[in-house]
């Protein structure tokens, strides 16, 4: 086949395209991941019976705006390096803004308290199960992610793969923490970030071999 | 500017004018050409297939063009990612001729000497399930509608325009396994 008789092949009987279908499947696939993170957390874990009473302490709602913020970035970042020749521009600056904003309220945190109350700050009560669990209820999101990425044509697999994932603990990490309890800045900005590297790095391990096309 | 009238045809292709596309497609190709032919010095018998199985991943993943963006820039990735594949394939990086730097102008020369394809589509084509096969060969081949075709097949015309699409995307993946 030659590739004038290619190019025919592939002009003939084209019908319109719809382009905004896979902003809408990725959408759709991310809420239908959250929800079934939230369901299972809250199956399994349960949403903690402190919660209604920590709707007034205003680190609750930086942890929340901190796992949203993150989620968000996340998942503009991973739509963008989904489509071929899309740059990243403020989307780092928005990963970074939040994770800044944790680690000075966590400096903060660290200086003003005593020295022995310190090791409270930072391991609080949970700090073994954290970064694990974050890690497991971002699965859903996760393959939700990717598989909408699939759809797509991402040219830069690792860094689309890792984004994903780094979305997807994000987001994971803002359904824990309907569970968890722990407010203060030092847990949050060690123990979260960790248990929302797990994916990232899985996404960018995982990316090379499922985003391929 | 080449930039926008190629944009033009491409956003007319996509709105379902396919004279557009073909025009986009062919002007396309010799762009493609020309940037291949630089790119693999040394591969010279690769450019024709290479191009082929570039203008396939335009056509399969036209849907992930966004108007809002330059569309050198969607080109080049695709072109460049489709390369590196290639390359990475053959494990024989050093044979690019020089860096993919970003800014490389695309649209910059043409070449519309076609040389010898080595792989047959035509031939690769005939291993899809009929499914994929036949819809591709009365709709794209021959030209009758999604009716007609599915008239032909007994397939629903939606089975029809499923049939295509997976095909041509399974085409590619041929493409992508064999070399």
């Amino acid at each position: 086949m030659t590739t004038d008789e290619l190019v025919s092949l592939l002009a003939t009987g084209t019908e319109a395209v719809d382009t905004r279908r896979p902003v809408r499947r990725y959408l759709a696939a991310v809420l239908a991941g959250i929800a079934i993170t939230t369901i299972w957390m809250a199956e399994w874990l349960g949403v903690r019976s402190t919660l209604a009473r920590d709707l007034s302490v205003p680190m609750f709602w930086a942890k929340e705006a901190f796992c949203a913020a993150l989620g968000a970035a996340g998942l503009v970042g991973a739509a963008r390096l989904a489509r071929p020749g899309a740059r990243l521009g403020w989307v780092l600056a928005a990963v970074a803004a939040p994770l800044i904003a944790m680690w000075l309220l966590a400096a903060v945190a660290l200086l003003s308290a005593d020295p022995p109350g310190r090791a409270e700050l930072i391991f609080g009560q949970t700090a073994n199960a954290c970064p694990l669990l974050i890690a497991l209820l971002s699965t859903p999101v996760f393959v939700a992610i990717f598989w909408a990425m699939r759809g797509l044509a991402p040219t830069s697999l690792r860094l689309a793969g890792a984004a994903g994932g780094f979305a997807a603990g994000s987001l994971g990490a803002l359904v824990y923490s309907l569970h968890c309890g722990e407010l203060a800045a030092p847990f949050l900005g060690i123990w979260y970030v960790l248990g929302i590297l797990i994916p990232t790095t899985f996404g960018a391990w995982a990316g090379p071999r499922l985003l391929r096309w | 500017m080449v930039e926008e009238r190629l944009r033009g045809l491409l956003l007319g292709g996509l709105a379902g004018d396919s004279l557009a596309y073909h025009r986009f497609l062919k002007e396309l190709s010799t762009h493609l050409r020309a940037f291949l032919r630089r790119r693999l010095v040394h591969l010279p018998d690769e450019v024709e297939d290479l191009l082929q199985e570039l203008l396939l991943a335009v056509h399969n993943q036209r849907h992930t063009y966004d108007s809002g963006l330059p569309l050198t820039a969607w080109v080049h990735a695709i072109a460049r990612y489709k390369l590196v594949d290639l390359l990475r394939r053959r494990s024989r990086k050093e044979l690019l001729n020089d860096p993919l730097d970003e800014d490389d102008n695309l649209f910059a020369a043409t070449d519309s000497e076609a040389t010898e394809a080595r792989r047959d589509l035509a031939k690769l084509l005939a291993y899809l399930p009929d499914r994929q096969r036949l819809p591709i060969i009365h709709m794209k081949l021959e030209g009758l509608s999604v009716a007609e075709t599915a008239r032909l097949t007994g397939m629903s015309p939606s089975a029809v325009k499923i049939g295509v699409h997976r095909g041509l995307k399974a085409l590619s993946a041929k493409i992508r396994n064999e070399s």
